[in-house]
């Protein structure tokens, strides 16, 4: 049967429940497709083939004695490969944990295999999840399904790349300053990002602790919900996960967005931004308008120091989980060190690529004597201004309507020699992970050289339901 | 603005062996970033609280029980890419 690879999840649970398919065949449709196109596309880190295979036919057996079994059952997911994986290597696509192979599942790994998750490989990112075009990965820079010569986006390139190319039903990613929306535009499929502790981090390699998100990706409204309400919800094990009640995401969608007040924050359409980009929100606006939404102009003002604001606190929080990088307990060790200092430079020299080396001088820098204040305090007090403009928003506005991108996919090397302008792809998608806010990217047009654009949903704390509303809405 | 000398002083503090090439390229690349956070002085924060957590999480706790978890200590002894003795990881020397 041809094509099963590119079925929704809703489609793979009603084939797989009556038999019209199985979890063998739907498995081998993607492995064929990753076989056929991941030599150009260099999404996959890993194809995890045989054991695929084999869980596949251990949820047909399931499906044959008249188990009930989740939604998720026996369907072919792909997971950043910063997530921790039993037995299986976990990189972060840094030279520093190229042959790591965790000893313990990631809680949402966990929480997605007692789904029956058929986990069909691990994807490829920017280096511990620090870029925005996948380029800074020890791998090779992922390509745009849809360009091969520009990126798929990055932190989560992999994962936004291998959905649009029909290679799995669902991925994982994980968003910090924009890195599961950023790369959904690019590629053109739904990504989501959840409130800061709406889906534990436990067994996820740390970036900036106080930003860092687990989210998902899907080709589909319905799958973004279906995976989600398996995912999100407290864990013991990340203390950052508060004990909100998880609604069924399903009930959220084919409401209808009749009376909703949608934002229109002003400083996402000015200078920087592409007219295409700006066109298709509008485009989008005017179609939730016509549906019973009313549209309200709104204004953010301290949305132009979102960059500077993330570009110091991160580093700082990114340079201090990364101490735990001495190359002793895991990852890379090194040979003929003079002493144990010698050896630290030597382990993280060789182990973390520039774009590491940066950041982590960056924060280095700004938490050092004599800075701290005038850099990360002064920061820290710049974040909290920046919530209170989405506090005051939100008092008018249900949800919010942007652009995800300044533009739309670039090409490969196009910023690669200019840090401070790879930061600016994120400009749009900062601020609302300053404030911890969800937010959803919905594909919707397509630029003049037929490249996807999307749109960014975003609503107050744990109300991912709204942006799912809208995000059907504008399906 | 970070001359050589702070840069390597920086990745000094930051346990990162950089090259000469690497001073010059990394200090001409910081000094851009550092320079562009120079807008936050437009910003007038005073009296304005900081932000550590967003979700006003104050103080999680919970009771100190050693969990048995899925990993075996063989298994986190076998992430050390080092030499090991005795279910022990061997370091060099510290003092």
């Amino acid at each position: 049967m041809s094509g099963l690879n590119k079925l929704t999840i809703r489609e793979c649970a009603d084939g797989l429940k009556s038999g019209k398919f199985s979890s063998e065949e739907l498995t081998k449709s993607c492995l064929d497709v990753i076989a056929a196109r991941d030599g150009e596309l260099n999404a996959f880190t890993e194809v995890c083939s045989d054991s695929a295979l084999e869980k596949a036919k251990e949820v047909d057996k399931k499906i044959a004695q008249g188990s009930d079994l989740s939604p998720l059952a026996g369907v072919p997911a792909g997971l950043k490969d910063i997530f921790n994986t039993k037995g299986i290597r976990t990189t972060c696509c840094s030279p520093f944990l190229k042959d790591f192979i965790p000893p313990y599942d990631a809680t949402v790994v966990k929480m997605l295999n007692d789904n029956d998750m058929v986990m069909i490989g691990k994807l490829n990112m920017d280096q511990f999840a620090c870029g925005a075009s996948t380029e800074h990965s020890c791998f090779g820079v992922t390509r745009n399904p849809h360009d091969l010569e520009r990126v798929a986006g990055g932190s989560s390139g992999g994962s936004a790349a291998a959905l649009a190319a029909d290679m799995c039903m669902y991925t994982l990613g994980t968003d910090t300053g924009g890195s599961i929306r950023q790369p959904a535009s690019f590629c053109g499929v739904y990504g989501m990002k959840v409130t800061y502790g709406r889906v534990s981090r436990s067994g996820v390699t740390a970036m900036a602790s106080s930003w860092d998100t687990v989210g998902n990706f899907g080709r589909s409204v319905d799958d973004i919900a279906y995976v989600l309400n398996a995912i999100a919800g407290h864990d013991k094990y990340d203390s950052t996960t508060p004990k909100v009640d998880v609604p069924d995401y399903l009930s959220f969608l084919g409401g209808g967005v009749k009376g909703m007040k949608v934002g229109l924050p002003k400083e996402y359409f000015g200078e920087g931004v592409d007219p295409e980009d700006v066109a298709t929100v509008k485009e989008a606006a005017n179609k939730l308008q016509s549906m019973g939404a009313e549209l309200v102009d709104v204004s953010l003002p301290m949305t132009k120091y979102a960059v500077a604001v993330y570009y110091i606190t991160m580093p700082a929080e990114l340079s201090a989980n990364l101490e735990r990088f001495d190359g002793i307990r895991y990852g890379k060790s090194v040979k003929g060190a003079e002493d144990l200092v010698d050896f630290y430079f030597k382990a993280r020299g060789e182990g973390f690529g520039d774009e590491i080396k940066r950041r982590i001088m960056i924060g280095t820098y700004v938490l050092s004597a004599g800075y701290y204040d005038a850099y990360y305090k002064k920061a820290q007090r710049v974040r909290t201004l920046i919530i209170e403009d989405f506090k005051k928003a939100f008092e008018q506005v249900d949800v919010l309507l942007t652009p995800v991108a300044p533009t739309p996919a670039f090409k490969v090397g196009e910023l690669s020699d200019d840090p401070l302008a790879m930061y600016m792809a994120d400009a749009l998608t900062i601020p609302a992970s300053a404030a911890g806010i969800p937010g959803i990217s919905c594909p919707f047009g397509k630029s003049s050289t037929g490249l996807p654009i999307g749109v960014q949903v975003l609503a107050p704390q744990f109300e991912e339901g709204r942006c799912l509303v809208v995000a059907d809405a504008l399906k | 603005m970070l001359n050589d000398e702070q840069v390597r002083h920086v990745a000094k503090l930051a346990r990162l062996k950089l090259s000469d090439e690497d001073v010059t390229k990394f200090g001409g690349q910081l000094n851009k970033v550092l320079g562009y956070m120079d807008i936050l002085k437009e910003v007038d924060v005073d009296g304005v609280e900081i932000t550590n957590q967003v979700t006003g999480l104050n103080n999680a706790m919970r009771g100190d029980v050693v969990e048995s978890g899925t990993a075996t200590p063989a298994d986190i002894l076998a992430c050390s890419e080092l030499d090991k003795e005795s279910d022990q990881i061997k370091v060099m020397k510290t003092i």
